[in-house]
């Protein structure tokens, strides 16, 4: 366009200067018509919506006559969720880490402390670059700290840890399952393509009727297994009015239904490697595990890193499992962060609910940059 | 002379303009052909909100189609789940959008939608009414779930009292007698739990009570709690203190047994019960899987439906009472005597409670005159006896008894499938309730929605699994509650909640 632009005005340098600068006014005017509609769009439908949903969450609405009254009340959203009555909801009731707590929370930082060592020694640091992964890593290591110390024994994880757990455990499942089933039928076995169609099955389905079905198959009166509960003496129980169980079968409906996702990229991953390398491999006598650890994995993990990557966006987001499975309960131990701000928009406290949606997006841009710096990199390295 | 540019120019403004004229077009058609004439009586549309039933809506739907074939006035009802129902009629009224043009809610939100203006006042449609027979209903519900201020905002389409449902050949088989105190009502619970009552070869429930958050369940804590916390009758209120507007859902013995009670309730109830809706708990009633159960009107039409495995062996008695109450001064329960209790019936201190108020219709303000006509007209025809007495005696209604004549013609029960004997418990235990002086109203304050739906729901439904010990919860409540009561301004919430008691029957 800009070579365009300057060849058409070279080409034009013998007219007069009125009617060329006439030509550049016309070609600034055209340009800004052409551009200035996608710019209002994208203002109006992305930026737009932020904004307001950011002044909204600093704010309370009031129903009058004749209208709505918004009143700035300043951070008392963000007071009332972080610090005030519904802390324990979103971020949960701490209390003394159990042995294992400890333990894990020991890991996470000796791993954040070797991440830190290997930046400043591998990679030109720059007091910018030092400061913002600094922060990083202190927002993780109290993200950690946060998940062991409501996990163990007397505390209670609130929204944000349960949507983590969603999350992390979730995908971690849907990535093995996934990628044991891409393996599968990647292999030449009778049926494959069959079996290929039916694993993409869940992923067409509605996450609602997803939520419904579950919700059958979970009852342990009604449902279809309440034989099988019977048989195993397990009739006069139910999972989901326990907090974990419940969790549990949030997790179970959510790897249910997006592994297929997982498997047919994995998939392609797999049927587009290059097939020499495995052939030598096969020659030089490497068995079928070593050809999967030093060729297939190397080869499908940018493809993983993204899919989890996507995956771990659209799973922090996650609403209608939990509210149709559950209603958010037994009490709020399965809501997640997305279905806490609903609940909120729902009981009229639109800013507690834009509040809750501000800390959701400030957590899933930090985790996702967190995982694209400390992992994705990583992982294009290798292969 | 144009040059290539302002021919280019001159194109893209023109695409620009045609963008413009072709959005804006359809825009302006619509809304010159609205214009402020009245349309035709048989253009009349009537748009109608409610929850997600089937009940409820049934009957809308049903007698809306019988209303269209006798006016030729069409009634669409629109239906969204129960949990967000008071916020869809709320942002609908306050955003302009003005898409319905009535509500059927409950009465209790009412001041939430009558203090801005939004509703339509139906005093002078209702005295010029003669179908409707407003003189039939009975006077509760004329003067208070539809009435606020003295002026009448909706129409009734059914009564609402919690009563407690116990078997018949159950109470029988055990040698025990319907409960008369919550202490009554567990060692019932736990004798018949596990016994198998529908001959099915399974041990059933005890006691079946819809506990499910963001559903139907969080008047049932109050039907309980009311008998310790209410004593003096209707006017001394049974969820604020009336001096300070302290909530009485806090820390004080009454509060704090009932909230045991209701959770030993659990021990003797269906394995899923934190999930049971009222609609699962009915079902369970009606396949004949329990020996008792917290309901509204709903249960004892239910049970003489088709399939209804428990057709005279249902049994219903006022909300079982208290022999202790609380002393609001010291926060202790005492004893019932002629102080204490001065309504007390044979030292047992009830406290029916009239949750959530019944069904009522109301008509948008907003509305054009003609439609307000049709939608007055066709609530009128829902709520006339002529029609109402026989949908209440229909339990897939969900549409219970609030008429003076469907108290006492015991003819129109029988007719519908009752025995005398069932139909007598039944309109009993409404009428003690609705005759007693000791009856709770239930909260209508502004935002009484917030107190009741948000904290109250959330932070009992968090103590039944137990994520919440006793004494979080009672904290839970009682500073959720005052957290509100600041917000909104004590001194006005307590106005409100002292002019709404002043109404009584």
């Amino acid at each position: 366009m800009a070579t365009t632009v300057k060849s058409s005005i070279t080409s034009n340098q013998n007219l007069s200067s009125a009617p060329r600068s006439r030509a550049g006014a016309s070609d600034r005017v055209t340009r800004a018509l052409f551009i200035w509609p996608a710019v209002i769009i994208l203002l109006f439908f992305s930026i737009f919506p932020l904004i307001v949903s950011l002044w909204l969450s600093f704010s309370r609405l009031r129903f009058t006559r004749g209208g709505v009254e918004i009143i700035n009340v300043g951070w008392a959203n963000y007071r009332k969720i972080l610090l005030g009555s519904e802390q324990p909801r979103i971020l949960g009731v701490m209390s003394q880490p159990s042995v294992e707590g400890w333990i894990f929370f020991a890991i996470i930082v000796v791993a954040l402390i070797y991440l830190m060592v290997q930046y400043i020694r591998n990679e030109r640091v720059t007091p910018i670059g030092f400061i913002l992964r600094l922060a990083l890593n202190l927002f993780l290591a109290a993200l950690a700290w946060l998940a062991v110390s409501t996990i163990s024994p007397g505390g209670r994880p609130g929204a944000l840890i349960v949507t983590f757990l969603y999350v992390f455990v979730g995908i971690a499942l849907q990535y093995l399952i996934g990628l044991g089933l891409a393996l599968l039928t990647a292999q030449q076995l009778p049926g494959r393509r069959f079996f290929r169609v039916v694993f993409l099955l869940p992923m067409m389905i509605t996450p609602v009727g997803v939520a419904f079905m579950f919700r059958m198959l979970t009852d342990t009166v009604v449902g279809p297994f309440s034989p099988v509960w019977k048989a195993i003496g397990l009739g006069g129980t139910s999972w989901v009015n326990n907090p974990w169980g419940a969790r549990a079968a949030v997790i179970i409906g959510d790897v249910w239904q997006w592994t297929p996702f997982m498997f047919i990229i994995l998939l392609a991953a797999i049927e587009a490697q290059q097939v020499e390398p495995v052939e030598a491999a096969i020659v030089d006598g490497a068995n079928s595990w070593q050809i999967f650890r030093y060729i297939t994995l190397p080869a499908i993990l940018p493809v993983s890193s993204a899919l989890v990557l996507i995956r771990m966006i659209e799973g922090f987001k996650i609403i209608d499992l939990p509210n149709v499975l559950t209603n958010g309960g037994p009490g709020t131990a399965t809501e997640s962060l997305t279905l806490s701000a609903f609940v909120f928009w729902r009981t009229l406290d639109i800013g507690g609910s834009a509040a809750v949606a501000y800390i959701l997006l400030i957590v899933v841009t930090i985790v996702s940059v967190a995982f694209v710096n400390l992992v994705r990199r990583r992982f294009s390295e290798v292969a | 002379m144009l040059n290539k540019r302002d021919i280019n120019l001159f194109v893209v403004l023109m695409m620009l303009v045609g963008l413009v004229a072709g959005c804006a077009a359809p825009v302006s058609a619509p809304a010159g052909e609205a214009g402020p004439s009245q349309p035709a009586a048989g253009e009349v549309t009537i748009d109608v909100l409610t929850f997600t039933g089937p009940q409820i809506a049934e009957p809308l739907q049903r007698r809306g189609a019988e209303f269209t074939e006798r006016t030729g006035i069409k009634v669409n009802v629109t239906v969204v789940p129960f949990s967000d129902l008071y916020q869809k009629i709320l942002t609908d009224l306050a955003t302009g959008t003005n898409a319905f043009d009535v509500y059927v809610f409950a009465p209790q939100w009412m001041v939430d939608y009558v203090e801005p203006g939004y509703l339509e006042p139906l005093t002078d449609r209702v005295a010029g009414n003669a179908e409707l027979q407003w003189d039939d209903i009975a006077p509760f519900f004329r003067d208070f779930s539809a009435s606020y201020k003295g002026e009448i905002y909706t129409i009734p389409l059914d009564g609402d009292f919690q009563m407690v449902y116990y078997r018949t050949d159950v109470l029988d088989e055990l040698g025990m007698e319907p409960p008369q105190t919550w202490e009554d009502y567990l060692a019932i619970a736990e004798a018949a739990h596990g016994m198998d009552m529908n001959g099915d070869g399974e041990g059933d429930y005890g006691s079946c009570i819809s506990k499910k958050r963001a559903a139907q369940a969080y008047w049932m804590i109050s039907s309980i709690a009311s008998a310790y916390l209410q004593s003096q009758g209707t006017a001394q209120g049974g969820f604020f203190d009336l001096d300070t507007f302290k909530p009485l859902y806090g820390d004080n013995e009454g509060f704090r047994k009932a909230l045991e009670v209701y959770k030993a309730t659990t021990q003797f109830g269906p394995p899923e019960e934190l999930n049971l809706d009222v609609g699962d708990t009915r079902g369970l009633w009606t396949a004949g899987r329990c020996a008792l159960s917290i309901d509204w009107g709903d249960i004892g039409t239910l049970a003489i439906a088709e399939g209804s495995q428990v057709k005279d062996k249902t049994g219903a008695v006022i909300l079982p009472g208290s022999t202790e109450v609380l002393d609001r001064a010291t926060g202790k329960l005492v004893p019932c005597d002629a102080n204490t209790c001065p309504h007390a019936v044979d030292g047992i201190n009830h406290a029916p409670f009239a949750a959530f108020g019944g069904w009522s219709g109301a008509i948008n303000a907003a509305s054009d005159d003609a439609t307000k006509d049709a939608a007055f007209n066709y609530l009128a025809y829902v709520s006339a006896p002529e029609q109402s007495n026989v949908d209440v005696t229909i339990g897939a209604t969900g549409f219970n008894p609030y008429r003076i004549s469907q108290f006492e013609n015991l003819d129109l029960w029988i007719q519908a499938g009752m025995s005398e004997e069932a139909a007598n418990l039944y309109l009993g235990a409404i009428k003690a309730s609705l005759n007693s002086p000791n009856m709770v109203l239930d909260l209508r304050v502004p935002q009484n929605q917030r107190y009741q739906q948000v904290v109250l729901d959330t932070a009992i439904s968090q103590f039944l699994a137990g994520e919440l010990s006793l004494d979080e919860t009672v904290k839970a409540v009682e500073s959720g509650w005052e957290e509100i009561t600041e917000e909104l301004g004590r001194d006005a919430q307590r106005a409100a909640y002292l002019a709404s008691l002043g109404v009584t029957r």
